[in-house]
């Protein structure tokens, strides 16, 4: 089997243990809508305050729900020693990387395709441009795979996925911040080309990550 | 002794390993011919489980050379990890598949071509037909043990290594492991095993070596061992 | 050998000492009085040279990183863990310099702009090295796992920087934006020595903290050779 076969084999297998338990995705879900009402009742968002602080609290909670997800699906590995059932087989590391990271990224997708449009009702800001799937792509894509290298870091420590949290939050910034901005010109109305600059700096952070994981994923799992 | 490297399976040359101050293994010196059994036996802390992780590629020793079927894991590592087969008392199944997405997983990880006859010939064989659309979760430990057996053995490895299988299974898994063991050597599987029972190492019938410290302190066909005296003489090595 | 050893430390100790007073002395008399700021400004020498410490530091680091993850060897870990609490020290202080510097200048002890945010930044990642660290219990696999951290964290610390200035760009903030100081040749002078005087300070400490982790190690070493403890 090729080496995407084998990748794809490992999204296959983490999207099967989820549709038997759908625990990871629910509670992702849950989390994103309790997130959205809180953000909306702490800052009394209404109107156009809301409007301005729809990209901001849409990313916010996706980074959030987001380590829900990615803690959950390394510590699937951990349980019973899984990880090192891949590490056995005759299987190239990149292809567990990619594996596990494309796995994550579907899980958030799932989570956003649900999250925008309920977004862009209860903020009265439409999020549903064709820009956004750029951004949100984009923006999931350097998430996941630096979510993924970190989390599998996390969850092999004393403090397990609380530790996620703290060591991807930071890497995370320039990520989060070009993807709000760039969401805030979309809902305010700008074309694709205006808010080019955030998209430039999203294609130049998951370029990095996506290579810097994969140098060093292999220093992870192999002992 | 080996008239060629082929013919030994495993060839340890004073393996080390260190974990920062702590040695685990100080310089342990094994081959296991083909076809061999070794009951690799020993006090806890000995060095068993680390000695086992580093033939299985999990582990990288700090010195010493390593060769599974003439082959070097450092620079060879998917030839041999194609040719091994590890079980430890981790089941290393995913509890949220089933019982047959579990192996038709690791079929797919493992490259094999006759995936589904493979997976149906191997569930028959530990038992676990009527339960191959139930979630791993499910199964009892014996019954997870039995299937971590199927894995281990999915894809037909020339080596097995198994890192004190018997712990923890009930007599059905404990005679499919046996019986297992014995198919295997039949059809010229090399089996290294460790285990802390003295009695059921002396059982296997193969060549038994005693671990103490990280170093190896007794090496032994089972015909010059003699039951009687060996729980003294086992004693007497690793204090 | 020893005696090498004790004649560079000594060396770079006075280095340090003496490229310390000379920047305090040039701070506080050679550099002149600024014009809209006024005395207030010569904090800003030691937040810039603390600033670079803290950058340079974590350069440091992640180079051990690199150097461990190639080698296998525990110096490299040595460096990096070294490296990484002197930074943190000096990005704290960095931070710290930042708010009473903006105090009197801007009227609030904090403002996102682009420096002061890029250094809570670097103290963010710092801490969180710091804490992976603390967390892992395995040393070899503390070293691993820190390298790897230490690595991709300093990947995304020049993107970080990158991304809030154009933020801040597009966003300016209000207070800070359109500040400027009046920089006469004077003020270089006192700069450099300062930076001079910071790095001589920061390898000091980098030297003594190193010698100290290779003291514990051999401590460990004894400890774990003993037959009964």
């Amino acid at each position: 089997m090729s080496f995407l076969g084998k990748v794809w084999a490992i999204v296959v297998k983490d999207l099967a243990a989820e549709l038997h338990t759908r625990e990871m995705v629910s509670a992702m879900l849950v989390f994103s809508v309790l997130s959205l009402l809180i953000f909306s009742f702490a800052l009394d968002l209404r109107g156009a305050m809301a409007r301005a602080a729809a990209p901001g609290v849409l990313w916010a909670t996706v980074a959030f729900a987001g380590t829900l997800g990615l803690s959950r699906s390394l510590t699937r590995e951990r349980q019973t020693g899984c990880i090192d059932g891949l590490l056995l087989a005759p299987v190239d590391r990149s292809a567990i990387f990619f594996g596990k990271a494309l796995g994550n990224l579907i899980f958030m997708a799932v989570v956003e395709i649900v999250l925008l449009p309920l977004f862009s009702a209860l903020f009265d800001a439409s999020l549903l441009r064709p820009g956004m799937l750029l951004v949100t792509a984009l923006g999931m894509v350097g998430y996941a795979t630096v979510g993924t290298l970190l989390a599998s870091i996390a969850v092999n420590t004393r403090a397990r996925e609380v530790m996620l949290p703290v060591l991807l939050l930071p890497l995370a910034i320039p990520l989060l911040i070009a993807a709000v901005q760039a969401t805030s010109g979309l809902v305010e109305g700008a074309s694709l080309g205006e808010v080019g600059g955030g998209l430039r700096l999203l294609v130049v952070y998951d370029l990095v990550v996506v290579a810097v994981s994969l140098l060093t994923f292999g220093y992870v799992v192999e002992e | 002794m080996a008239a060629g490297l082929t013919t030994v399976m495993i060839q340890v040359r004073d393996l080390t390993k260190a974990f920062g101050p702590r040695t685990a293994l100080a310089g342990v010196d094994l081959a296991v011919e083909a076809r061999e059994l070794v009951a690799l036996v020993g006090p806890n802390g000995a060095g068993k489980t680390t000695l086992l992780r580093i033939l299985a590629t999990l582990t990288r020793p700090t010195s010493g050379e390593v060769r599974i079927a003439g082959l070097d894991p450092a620079r060879a590592g998917e030839a041999v990890r194609r040719r091994i087969g590890f079980l430890s008392h981790r089941t290393l199944l995913y509890e949220d598949l089933t019982a047959e997405q579990n192996l038709r997983f690791y079929a797919r990880m493992y490259d094999l071509t006759d995936e589904a006859a493979r997976v149906r010939e191997l569930l028959e064989r530990v038992g676990l037909t009527e339960r191959w659309h139930d979630l791993v979760r499910t199964f009892s430990r014996g019954m997870q043990q039995r299937l971590a057996l199927a894995r281990a053995v999915l894809h037909r490895p020339r080596v097995l290594l198994l890192d004190e299988p018997y712990t923890g299974l009930d007599v059905e898994a404990a005679q499919a492991l046996t019986g297992l063991l014995d198919e295997s050597a039949g059809e010229g599987c090399t089996t290294l095993l460790t285990t802390h029972d003295l009695e059921r190492g002396l059982a296997l019938g193969g060549r038994i070596v005693v671990l103490s410290r990280g170093h190896v302190v007794y090496d032994r066909p089972q015909e010059e061992t003699d039951p009687a005296t060996f729980h003294e003489t086992y004693l007497e090595l690793v204090n | 050998m020893g005696e090498k050893r004790g004649v560079l430390g000594l060396v770079l100790a006075s280095a340090g000492a003496a490229a310390l007073m000379a920047a305090l002395g040039m701070v506080f008399l050679y550099a002149p009085r600024e014009a809209t700021m006024g005395d207030v400004q010569r904090i800003f020498y030691f937040h810039v040279a603390s600033a670079w410490v803290g950058f340079f530091a974590f350069c440091v680091t992640f180079l051990a990183g690199i150097g461990y993850l190639v080698r296998g060897e525990r110096r490299w870990d040595i460096l990096a863990l070294s490296s990484v609490e002197i930074g943190l020290t000096f990005i704290t202080m960095t931070v710290i310099t930042g708010a009473l510097w903006a105090r009197p200048v801007w009227g609030v002890y904090w403002t996102w702009e682009p420096r002061l945010t890029i250094s809570a930044v670097q103290l963010l990642v710092y801490v969180a090295y710091q804490m992976l660290r603390a967390s892992v219990e395995s040393p070899e696999r503390r070293a691993r796992f820190a390298a790897v951290y230490g690595i991709v964290a300093f990947a995304t610390v020049p993107l970080s920087w990158f991304a809030i200035r154009w933020w801040r760009t597009i966003h300016p903030d209000i207070l800070t934006g359109g500040e400027g100081m009046a920089f006469t040749p004077r003020m270089s002078h006192t700069l450099v020595v300062s930076l001079l005087a910071f790095t001589l300070l920061y390898a000091t400490l980098l030297r003594q903290r190193i010698r100290l982790e290779r003291s514990s190690d051999a401590l460990a070493l004894l400890r774990a050779r003993q037959p009964t403890n």
